[in-house]
Order: C-alpha cells, then sequence, then structure tokens
C-alpha cells in the first residue's frame, strides 16, 4: 500500500492553497488525510502534488458569529463530537460526527474533508442537509456560501467549485424546541452508513409539527432531503398513522443504491424503517 | 505457592503493546533491498508473454524475476498433508506461474528493489498478456460435466476423495426419524492483524541462510524450505519471535516467503518482501468453504442413531500445505460432536477451483463439523417436537463412559459433558428465557436461545497418528530447560505461540514447578537457531503437548537436583523431597537445601555424587499417546427485529472445559478471542467471487471483521476435567470458542424466528437475508 510519488506543500494560508489549485491540474488538497490517503495507497488517486491545509489554524475550531454557529472546515469529527456548544445547539451534528469510522479516523478527520469528498454515505452529509447548514467556500474570486442542500451531487460528486477551498460550515440556530437525532444503521465492514437518517422536528404550541427536516445518508446515490416525508408532517399532529405515513415517503423519487451487503430495494425498506424510529423519537 | 491456575499477567505484553515487540517487518538489516510480486488480475488464464524490460530499467530497480527466471532454482511449494488411500493429486504450486495463472493473486514476476517504493511503482510497468481462460469458482460448478478443469492431471477437479466409517443403508431405511439438510460452510478469509513477511539474509562465506518469516512453525518451515530452495537444512534458520496472530494462516508454507529468500541469495543482500492488506486476501490462504449434505436417523423419543455426511470442501487452486487434513482426518472424524451416534459415516471430496487455497483456519475442520451436528441436532428437536436441550441430555456421552470409543475410531479422553450444559443453562436461567421469549412474542418481539455442546479434537496429536493419517511431520513437541548457576531458568520451547500467550503459561508450569519466581523464567520459541527440533503452535497443541514435554522436562531437572542435594545434604536420594523449591530430608526440616544452592554446585561441581555430570539441564520430547478433546456448551441469546433483520446479541454464556487450567485469565482471553470469531461466521464473515473468479470482499471495506463493539459482555466459566493421558492434565482452548460460537448463534436466530417458520438460514446471517426468510414465513401463512 504505497502511493504513487507525489510532490507535497505544506500552504501556510488559504490564498497560497489557492494559488497551487490555480497554478497545477493535478493537485489535491489535504487536510486530515482519512479519505483521500487511503485513495492514493490503493493508486486510485494519483496526484501530481498535494496541498496539505491542514495546520492552517483559521480554519479550525467552532464559535458562535451572531444567529450562527460557525465550525472551521478543519475541526476534527473527535472535535465536533465533543464540543460543548455543537452538542448543545446541532446534538445531532455532534452525534453523526461521533458515529464516523473509529477512534483514530475521528481524531484525523475533519468535517471539511468529509463533505468535499462527497461519498454518498458520509454521514455528516445527512446532519448538514438536516441542519440547514451553509458551506462557506472561498476561490480566487472571493468568498461565498452555499446551502448545504444542493451540495450533494452523486457518488464523490459535489458542487464545490473546481480550485476552491471550503473554509467553514455554519448553521443556524434550530427552532425554537427543536428535537434532534441521527439514526445509523453502520455497514459492518466499512463503518460507512448503509442508512443514516438525520432528523430536526419542532413543534408548534398546538401540537402540530411547525417545522421539519428528514435527510438520509447512504441509501441513495447521494445524500438526500426526504422532502416529501417532511411535507407530510408539516402542520399535522405526528400521530404513529403519520409518522408511519411521512416514513413511507421517505424515498420518494429516490434511486436508491444496491452493493454486496445491502440491495436497492433492503435500503429503501430500511430507510423507511428508520425514519419512522427517527421521528417517533423526537415526537 | 502453587502457580497454576493462578490469572498472571502475560509477561509478553509490556514489550507488546509499548511496541518494543520485533515483527518481522521490523527487521531491517544493513543494504537491505526490497521485494514486491506482480500478482495475477485474472483467476485463470494462459500468460502469453511477460515483458519486464521497463521495470528492470526503472530507477532503484535491482532484479526483475519471473517463472522461467527461477526455474531449477526455486521449487514449486509442496503439499504436506496427504491423507491416505484419497487418490490425492497434490499438484505443488509453483513459486511463480510461468504458463497458466490458475486464481486471481497467483504470483507472476517478483521484483527488487532498493526501496519498497521503487519496487511498487515497477510492479505497474511490468506488461502481461494473459490469454482468458474459462474460470470455476464454486465446488459444484467445478464437479459438473464439461468443467474447466484447472488442472490437466485432475479430472473433474478432484483434488482427492476420502472416507470414513461406515453406516449401512438399512440403518436409514429402517430409521423412525431421519432428517436431511445441507449446510454451506461459506469461505472466510483469516485476518491477523500482522500480515505475512519475510526478511532474507544470505551470508556467501558460510552459506548460511536466515529467514525472518511470519510461521505457526518455524522448524516446519525449515525443512520444506530447505527442499524448495535447495539449501542444507542446517544451513537454514528460520526465525519467528515475535508473530502476530496466524489462525492457521501462517501454518502454510508459501511461495513469497520462498521468493524473498531467493532474491537475497542470489543478489547477495538481505530482501525484505512485507504483503499488503490487498495482497493478504488473495494470497494469504482462506478457510472454510465446504458444501455439506447430512442425513441423520434416530428414534422419535430423541435417541440419536445414526449420521451420514457428504463433504464437498473447495481447496483452491492448489492444495495448500496442511489443507487436505482440513476437510478430511480434523472434520470428518468429529462429526458425531459429543453425543453416542452408533453409527457414523463420512464421504469427503477436495476440489479444485479457480480461487486462493483454503487451508485451517481457526478450528479448522473442527467448526465445520461442529456446527453440521450441532445444527442437525436442531432440527432434529423439531422434527420429533421436543426441546433441543432434551435431546443433547438424551444423547451426550455420559461421564462414566469415558475413554469414550467413537463411532469414527476416536476414544475421546475423559468429560462430564452435562455439566458443562447444566452450568450454561443455568447461568442463562433457560427456563426463564424460554418463558420470556413466549412473553415478548405476544408483542411482536422475537428473541432466540441457541446452545452449542461440542467437543473437540485438539492437542494434536500422537506421531504414530500423524503418520496414519498422512501428515508429513511427527505430532510431539520438544522442551528444553536449562537452569543457570543462579538458579534463573530458560526454556527452549518447540511450540510456537504467536499471541497465545504461552511465555506466560510455560513459565507458570516451570516456576511452579521449581518454586521460584515467573520472574526467573524465560521462554524462547521462534527459532531454529536457538530450539533443536518443534512442530510448532496449531491444533490447540502448543499447552497440552509443548507444555507437557516442559512439564516432563522440569521434572528431570528436579530429579538431578534431588541427586545433588541427598548428596549435600548427606541423605538417600529417596528421603528428599522437593516442594516450593527447597530439596528437604523427609521429617527434618532443618536440613535442607534450596533449589537455587543446589543449581550452583551443579555448576561448581565440586562436590557432586560420583558418576553425576555438571551442569542442570534437561530435554524432553514428548509424543503424546492420544488426541486430548476439550468440551463444553455455549448458549447465545439473540433478538431479531423483524422490521430489517437485524440480529442483535443479548447475551453469551460459554462454560469451556479444557482440562487443567493453567492461567485463567490467558484461558478466558482465548475463549473470548475464539467465539468474537465464530460468531463473525455466523452474522458478518464471508468471502464472495464474481463468477469469473474475482474476490468482491477483497478489503477490510468490504468483508466484515467482527469489532469489540459488535459484542455483549461474554460470560465465561470453566470446569476442570484433566486430561488422563498427559502430565498437565490440560486439553487445549485456542480454537474452543470459534468451534462452538457459530452454531450457538444459528441455533439462536432460528430459534427466534419460529413464529416464521423459518428453518435454516445461510450464513453470514446479514440482515436483509434475515428479513427475507421473516417475509417468506410471513407469506408462507
Amino acid at each position: 500500500m504505497i502511493a504513487r510519488a507525489f510532490k507535497y506543500t505544506r500552504a501556510s494560508s488559504v490564498e497560497e492553497a489557492l494559488r497551487l489549485l490555480r497554478e497545477e491540474g493535478d493537485v489535491k488538497l489535504i487536510a486530515g488525510g482519512q479519505s483521500l490517503l487511503p485513495l492514493m495507497k490503493l493508486r486510485l488517486a494519483m496526484p501530481q502534488r498535494i496541498v496539505d491545509i491542514g495546520r492552517l489554524a483559521a480554519l479550525r475550531g467552532v464559535r458562535r458569529e451572531g444567529e450562527r454557529i460557525v465550525v472551521g472546515a478543519l475541526t476534527t469529527h473527535a472535535a465536533v463530537a465533543q464540543n460543548p456548544l455543537l452538542r448543545e445547539v446541532v446534538p445531532l451534528l455532534s452525534q453523526a460526527a461521533g458515529e464516523i469510522g473509529d477512534m483514530q479516523v475521528r481524531n484525523r478527520g475533519t468535517i471539511g474533508g468529509s463533505l468535499v469528498h462527497g461519498d454518498g454515505a458520509a454521514d455528516l452529509a445527512a446532519a448538514v442537509l438536516a441542519l440547514d447548514a451553509t458551506l462557506e467556500v472561498t476561490t480566487a474570486d472571493g468568498s461565498s456560501s452555499r446551502p448545504a442542500a444542493g451540495f450533494f451531487l452523486g457518488p464523490m460528486l459535489t458542487a464545490l467549485p473546481q480550485g476552491a477551498v471550503l473554509t467553514a460550515v455554519s448553521f443556524p440556530e434550530p427552532p425554537d424546541g427543536a428535537r434532534q437525532v441521527y439514526r445509523k444503521v453502520a455497514h459492518p465492514a466499512s463503518g460507512y452508513a448503509v442508512v443514516g437518517v438525520a432528523a430536526l422536528l419542532a413543534m408548534g404550541p398546538d401540537g402540530t409539527v411547525r417545522h421539519a427536516r428528514v435527510a438520509v445518508t447512504g441509501a441513495g446515490q447521494a445524500p438526500f432531503r426526504a422532502s416529501a416525508a417532511e411535507a407530510t408532517l408539516l402542520g399535522r399532529k405526528p400521530t404513529p398513522d403519520l409518522v408511519a405515513e411521512a416514513a413511507s415517503h421517505a424515498g420518494d423519487g429516490v434511486e436508491f443504491a444496491g452493493d454486496l451487503y445491502a440491495s436497492a430495494e433492503y435500503r429503501r425498506r430500511l430507510t423507511e424503517v428508520h425514519v419512522r424510529r427517527a421521528i417517533t423519537d423526537l415526537v | 505457592m502453587p502457580l497454576i491456575g493462578v490469572p498472571h499477567k502475560r509477561v509478553e505484553d509490556p514489550r507488546l503493546i509499548t511496541g518494543r515487540g520485533r515483527y518481522t517487518d521490523d527487521v531491517r538489516l544493513p543494504g537491505m533491498l526490497h521485494a514486491a510480486i506482480l500478482r495475477s488480475p485474472r483467476a485463470h488464464a494462459r500468460i502469453e508473454a511477460i515483458d519486464v524490460a521497463a521495470a528492470r530499467s526503472a530507477a532503484g530497480v535491482v532484479a526483475v524475476y519471473t517463472g522461467r527466471d527461477i526455474a531449477g532454482k526455486v521449487g514449486p511449494i509442496p503439499t504436506a498433508w496427504l491423507p491416505p488411500d484419497s487418490d490425492i493429486k497434490a499438484t505443488a504450486h509453483p513459486a511463480l506461474a510461468t504458463d497458466t495463472v490458475r486464481y486471481a493473486g497467483d504470483g507472476v514476476a517478483l521484483v527488487v528493489a532498493e526501496s519498497a517504493a521503487a519496487a511498487r511503482d515497477a510492479l505497474d510497468l511490468i506488461r502481461v498478456s494473459y490469454e482468458p481462460l474459462p474460470a470455476v469458482v464454486e465446488q459444484a460448478d467445478a464437479m459438473r460435466e464439461g468443467a474447466p478443469l484447472v488442472h490437466a492431471d485432475a479430472p473433474g477437479n478432484i483434488a482427492f476423495h476420502w472416507k470414513a466409517g461406515q453406516v449401512s443403508d438399512a440403518v436409514f431405511s429402517g430409521a423412525e426419524v431421519v432428517v436431511r439438510h445441507t449446510f454451506r460452510q461459506q469461505r472466510l478469509i483469516p485476518n491477523p492483524m500482522e500480515p505475512r513477511a519475510a526478511v532474507a539474509q544470505y551470508d556467501r562465506a558460510t552459506g548460511d541462510l536466515t529467514l525472518w518469516a511470519t510461521s505457526q512453525n518455524p522448524h516446519i518451515h525449515r525443512v520444506l524450505l530447505s527442499g524448495v530452495l535447495g539449501i542444507p537444512e542446517h544451513r537454514l534458520r528460520v526465525v519467528s519471535v515475535d508473530v502476530g496472530g496466524g489462525f492457521g494462516a501462517k501454518i502454510a508454507c508459501y511461495p513469497d516467503e520462498a521468493l524473498t529468500a531467493f532474491a537475497a541469495m542470489s543478489l547477495g543482500r538481505p530482501v525484505k518482501w512485507t504483503e499488503t492488506r490487498t495482497e493478504h486476501f488473495l494470497a494469504t490462504t482462506h478457510g472454510r468453504d465446504m458444501v455439506i449434505d447430512v442425513e441423520l436417523a434416530g428414534r422419535r423419543e430423541g435417541t440419536l442413531e445414526a449420521i451420514r455426511v457428504r463433504n464437498i470442501a473447495n481447496m483452491g487452486a492448489y492444495l495448500s500445505t496442511a489443507a487436505p487434513g482440513v476437510p478430511t482426518i480434523l472434520f470428518g472424524l468429529i462429526v458425531t460432536g459429543a453425543y453416542t451416534f452408533e453409527h457414523a459415516a463420512v464421504d469427503v471430496y477436495g476440489i479444485f477451483t479457480n480461487t486462493t487455497p483454503t487451508d485451517a483456519y481457526r478450528g479448522a475442520g473442527r467448526p465445520e463439523a461442529t456446527y453440521l451436528v450441532e445444527r442437525m441436532v436442531d432440527l432434529f428437536a423439531r422434527e420429533i417436537g421436543m426441546d433441543p436441550i432434551e435431546v443433547r441430555r438424551k444423547n451426550l456421552v455420559r461421564p462414566e463412559a469415558f475413554p469414550y470409543p467413537s463411532a469414527l475410531g476416536l476414544s475421546y479422553d475423559s468429560g462430564n459433558y452435562q455439566r458443562a450444559l447444566e452450568q450454561a443453562l443455568a447461568t442463562v436461567d433457560y427456563l426463564g428465557l424460554r418463558r420470556e421469549q413466549a412473553a415478548l412474542r405476544g408483542h411482536g418481539r422475537y428473541i432466540g436461545i441457541g446452545c452449542s455442546s461440542y467437543v473437540e479434537i485438539s492437542g494434536l496429536g500422537p506421531s504414530e497418528v500423524a503418520g496414519a493419517v498422512g501428515f508429513q511431520g511427527g505430532l510431539w513437541e520438544s522442551a528444553n530447560i536449562r537452569v543457570h548457576p543462579s538458579g534463573k531458568v530458560t526454556v527452549f520451547t518447540g511450540g510456537s505461540p504467536h499471541g497465545q500467550g504461552e511465555e506466560t503459561t510455560f513459565a507458570q508450569i516451570v516456576a511452579d514447578r521449581f518454586g521460584i519466581p515467573i520472574a526467573d523464567v524465560e521462554v524462547v520459541h521462534g527459532d531454529t537457531a536457538r530450539i533443536a527440533m518443534g512442530w510448532g503452535t496449531y491444533g490447540s497443541r502448543t499447552t497440552a503437548v509443548g507444555g507437557s514435554a516442559i512439564a516432563v522436562a522440569a521434572d528431570r531437572v528436579i530429579d538431578k537436583g534431588r541427586k545433588i542435594a541427598a548428596h549435600m545434604l548427606e541423605a538417600a536420594e529417596d528421603d528428599v523431597e522437593f516442594a516450593q523449591g527447597t530439596y528437604q530430608v523427609r521429617g527434618a526440616p532443618e536440613r535442607s537445601e534450596t533449589f537455587q544452592a543446589v543449581t550452583l554446585q551443579a555448576y561448581l561441581a565440586w562436590n557432586l555424587p560420583e558418576g553425576l555430570e555438571p551442569s542442570l539441564e534437561a530435554a524432553a520430547y514428548y509424543n503424546p499417546s492420544n488426541f486430548t478433546f476439550p468440551f463444553g456448551t455455549h448458549v447465545a441469546v439473540v433478538e431479531v427485529d423483524p422490521e430489517t433483520g437485524d440480529v442483535k446479541l443479548l447475551r453469551y454464556v460459554a462454560v469451556d472445559d479444557c482440562g487443567t487450567v493453567i492461567n485463567p485469565m490467558i484461558a478466558e482471553g482465548q475463549v473470548h478471542g475464539g467465539i468474537v470469531q465464530g460468531i463473525g461466521q455466523a452474522l458478518w464473515e464471508g468471502a464472495i467471487y464474481s463468477a469469473e473468479g474475482q474476490l468482491l470482499t477483497g478489503s477490510l471495506l468490504d468483508y466484515p471483521m467482527p469489532k469489540a463493539r459488535f459484542f455483549p459482555t461474554f460470560e465465561t466459566a470453566f470446569t476442570e476435567t484433566p486430561a488422563p493421558h498427559n502430565p498437565l492434565g490440560a486439553k487445549g482452548i485456542g480454537e474452543t470458542g470459534t468451534i462452538a460460537a457459530t452454531p450457538a448463534i444459528i441455533n439462536a436466530v432460528v430459534d427466534a424466528l419460529q413464529p416464521f417458520g423459518v428453518g435454516d438460514l445461510a450464513m453470514p446471517l446479514w440482515p436483509e437475508r434475515v428479513l427475507q426468510a421473516i417475509e417468506a414465513g410471513r407469506d408462507g401463512r
């Protein structure tokens, strides 16, 4: 398991990283290396140069900025799992981060690295979708914000522009009284989600659902929002029958993924069961 | 103070867990080169041409060899277990394929370079043109008329055909109840934490070759490799001190270690080769892979009468070192399990396919045999409407029947199978669980209770039997105990522990007998230059056989010491007792000498009895008179999620009897590891090949190895029924968990799914498969 020879540069700033991305064609950014290095060792990825942004302190850490919580792209999964502010405000994010891989992976892997890698079974993808996160992206033309919704396009495919650096992920405060959960069925070998369901629910004073987010990872070609399930819940009382009905719509319009371990049909089934159980946990 | 039965912490652990172990890959020698092996991507193909020119001229590359380059220099790798009367086609494995590749992973070329990276890069520069040949993957397909032949000289792809026992058809035609079933033992891939590796150093001045290698049996590797390499046995030293697990996969002699040695000899520089995990999946032996038809005859009132077994075993593309012994001797002779079957017969075919060769994997034949008999007992119980526990109670060999002659000719040495069964049932509260199960079913929850009452053959074994069953070696073990002048002790054992903790267990045996601290005893293993001879560690033999050799040698040391002490004490030898490290004249405690004082006198030799030679050292070569037969009962409690098919382990109780327990903590650790691997087969593990012979589960991302978080806390206990025929009374504990756990889990899951009419489930129980069985049951009602 030895990677093809490559050049290595440790970037001292985001600007330097952007410049290297622009100047050379076959460059990959590396942060924690938990996704890229295995691919390089298997020679499935053979970049000419890797640019290490892993030590850019400005991209690390969790802070509150006004109404939003900002998580630097280099914040490790372990830090996300343990951070008191995140555990209080967006516990489902911490929960999802705590479910990733194993301790070594969580100590090295970063939230930004996981999101831009775009694995269709990444735990954090479901979390950022359910939490209406915004991805802060910097390119040579400047910085911009992109909603998590619409970011995950397909297997290993995201909407991150060529030559861009994801610098942070920010989260709005969830609605008052919102409850959230992440449920995961892990593949027994890889630990990736066969199905991972992130759900967030806020109730109105009349006992009807005021706000609902359900996002699913692992099951489809890319992580997705179960919009039909959300719509079924909105404005109604979440009786067991309604929750079951909502869950039955979780896979509407979704092309499910199948592999040796779990067929597409089984993933559809698991999605329905675990969406129902996740929402039931919250009501 | 007695040290047998004391849970002493493992003395090897501080070294191993602080990273100070010296594994093969840790060996770094001046001027060392690195080897890499190009492996066939195809399962079956003719090699039309190999172009190594670009690789040879690449930066850092020292040499590139193909099969033609090594012809006459590295011989094929032989098979070392040839069951008699089986018409065996022991097609030796060429170290590098020349004309034909027979499995994906078969070696095609060897690159040696200044760095591991340069060697790896050069693999990409070798161009091989293959003419694809049709491949055959499943044993049933390989036996079909007109199937592609893996070896031209093995018609029908039959590598061997072996039989044992006889049951007349009348027994079955006249039986009250006959149950028939086919079981699939899926192929497993052993994954020790340490991959295979070799470092070879050749001394051109003396002709000595030193080979550090990941071996469970360095002396066997020495004798086989001396033949393969054409180097005199006394010029070859094999070193395998710290080995990071083997589970059977490091018994075999492989082409790769031979190639590494050859490169070192021909280049005159040390060479290292370490397999990648990807290579490990392809090129290190796999386990199990058998299709087993069983017929069981019994009576309505619950008596088991006869069992007939036909096993079609997938051997892969070549017969690996010990492979033919696995589905024959180690499987076939124990299919009657712990029960008093009057009649038994076994019929085994070993079949060549275009897959990685199979060989021993923890339990090696005995898990497969135990699985079928434990599953059949449950199926029989259901057929006659009896609790499966009652069937076991009725048919287990009774304590007074030992030594028990089994229908297949073994002599079970000792046991109290009922005690282990009843203790396990009491621990789980069997009747309480049955009540809970009934109550939960009313709420749509499905728990199941599964039992496995096993007996295994271990402590391999009498050398005469080894010869009779075609094992090309002896199965005795050596020990040499050297007491140094200060009374410290070095023990040299022919066993080759690679994680099992015998540096501790063996030190306990010696310290216990000599009455000295454990810290005063060093155990040396795994080096053919330091240990005269040994047969290694496998088949749960190391403590029963190697430990017994040590006990015999220790007693010889004590006896010689007694002569010296008697002389020092001016007493008759018969009047001198030895206890707790002191020689003492019987009835006169003031007249005594310590072990250390006697030892010193042995070396000073100022005043020895007439005719007694100086020094204090003894050797023993212990050849057991029988196998040992560990046994026990495991009970699993599971809950199945009827909506997802997910199996949750609620409880796992293991009551094992491995005879005298030397170190209960280490024994318990062995049980834990065994259970984990046994449950691994039941629930998660399984190799999958495509029809073309591509391994689809070729990495740890696809092949689910069990992880600690998958398990509840195991509830383990031991009963102790000593082996009557060895000086320790020890039987062996390394494989019991693997043997017992798999059927216990499947019995439990099938039990949970009784309301859905599920009779059997194919392993591994991936949830989708379980759900399909549940749905089929729902549809059927």
